[in-house]
């Protein structure tokens, strides 16, 4: 192998591009996952069968169909009925909607998580529906709920290439224009090393952090 | 839309291409995960730290990112893959540590004490791992090794993308032609949602299969002891023979 210091050189002013293009999905789509995955879990806990199903249904779907068939669909389908978005807004909405599914499970399993006896005490107590969430079910849940979501954001680190298939320059999207337009493979590498370096502290955070939540 | 032209040529054989990537793709994981997950559990560790080195990277890194490395940048290291195989070998390399996790995890939460009647009874390593470990450990690995078949499964989506002709290549080579693109994507979420039935349905007889084999049939849990009873009485007259302890 040959490597060239050189390449590497040329290529840094756009990896930080594709850097910056890569935490900002993160961080959005975290944040969509986050704030859905919690309407998706509190929805199926809805006594109205005809709320529950429907997102039960919906979520399933989702869920075991591939992240890129939906970046497709969202990016070449939904502009056919509605809005057309960004590559990048795309991506994010579909990294978003899509691990939203995963984050519902880890919110309902917190939930269901929390002993019986603590919604019976409650009652005992005769705290209100609202009191009895904030003050008994919603501290003990999130103990629960952190380390899963932690490494749902991490896997969405590692899926959030895929948004580059649809056009939107994140880490892999630079890369690939790069090597495309020079014929080297040092960009590629770098992007690959790069995933390691980001998401190998955060997994071990993740697991420190779980250590000290769940013991 | 859709005709039919392009559906036998491009679309049936995409999905037949999707079933071949899983199939070889999980194949390979399967092998590394027992490879990996074993020898993470070994007692030498320096087989310990290799292994945990290979989850490590292999977990650390996005498998589209993988694949374009394999497919891209290998040739230039001067090892050329075919598409297909470069995207089976990240697949498989990337999931294989995820499944290692699994073995490592079922094998560790097996009771200590099985471990010890085993040391007892004289097995050698490889007795206890064969005939008092993996057993147990198998029906606890099977739902997890559920969910990481249907991810698999979902993740050969991919290899459409370093020119592998699957079924989402077969859609968006249809994208190109036409702008007829509802039907299409549609068609394919709906196979991928399938697949990913067929699949947790299939791993459900597994599954029951595998929890049948331990603790609910007592005429079937005899046969494992006078199995194990013989192997013993082998084990011990081997270690008899050699003069060794």
């Amino acid at each position: 192998m040959n490597w060239d210091w050189q390449v590497v050189d040329d290529f840094m002013p756009r990896f930080w591009d594709g850097v910056l293009v890569t935490l900002q999905a993160l961080a959005i789509g975290t944040l969509i996952s986050f704030a859905l995955g919690l309407v998706w879990a509190l929805a199926q806990r809805s006594p109205l069968v005809w709320v529950r199903w429907p997102v039960v249904a919906v979520t399933e779907f989702i869920r075991n169909t591939p992240l890129l068939v939906q970046l497709f669909f969202l990016f070449y389908v939904v502009p056919n009925f509605g809005p057309s978005m960004s590559p990048l807004t795309t991506g994010i909405v579909g990294l978003g909607l899509h691990y939203s599914t995963y984050t519902a499970e880890v919110y309902r399993a917190g939930i269901e998580g929390v002993p019986a006896g603590q919604w019976e005490a409650a009652t005992a107590l005769s705290l209100s529906k609202s009191r009895t969430w904030r003050s008994v079910i919603l501290p003990q849940a999130i103990r629960r709920v952190v380390p899963p979501l932690g490494n749902y954001v991490v896997a969405m680190l590692k899926d959030s290439p895929m948004i580059a298939t649809i056009g939107a320059f994140d880490m892999l999207g630079e890369a690939q224009a790069f090597s495309n337009e020079t014929f080297t493979t040092e960009a590629l590498t770098i992007v690959g090393v790069a995933f390691i370096v980001i998401a190998y502290p955060a997994s071990l955070l993740i697991r420190a952090l779980e250590r000290r939540l769940v013991r | 839309m859709m005709s039919s032209e392009f559906f036998t040529t491009w679309f049936l054989p995409g999905i037949w291409v999707t079933v071949q990537v899983t199939v070889y793709a999980a194949a390979l994981g399967a092998a590394v995960a027992f490879g990996i997950g074993l020898a993470r559990a070994s007692q030498y560790w320096i087989v310990r730290f290799l292994a945990g080195v290979y989850f490590e990277v292999f977990r650390g890194t996005s498998a589209l990112v993988l694949m374009f490395w394999m497919f891209f940048a290998l040739p230039l290291f001067g090892w050329q893959l075919a598409p297909m195989w470069a995207g089976v070998s990240a697949l498989g390399l990337t999931y294989g540590a995820y499944g290692s996790e699994v073995v490592r995890g079922s094998l560790a939460a097996v009771s200590p004490a099985q471990k010890e009647a085993g040391i007892a009874l004289n097995f050698t390593r490889w007795q206890r791992l064969r005939l008092i470990e993996l057993p147990q450990a198998w029906p606890e690995m099977v739902p997890p090794f559920n969910n990481l078949l249907i991810e698999l499964m979902k993740g050969t989506a991919l290899v459409s993308v370093i020119t592998v002709a699957d079924m989402t290549f077969a859609g968006n080579l249809l994208r190109l032609g036409t702008n007829e693109t509802t039907p299409v994507y549609t068609l394919l979420l709906v196979l991928y949602f399938v697949f990913a039935f067929l699949i947790t349905r299939g791993m459900r007889v597994l599954e029951r299969k595998a929890k049948a084999g331990i603790g609910q049939q007592p005429e079937k849990r005899g046969g494992i002891t006078a199995k194990l009873s013989a192997r013993a009485g082998s084990a011990q007259a081997g270690t008899q023979s050699s003069g060794g302890i």
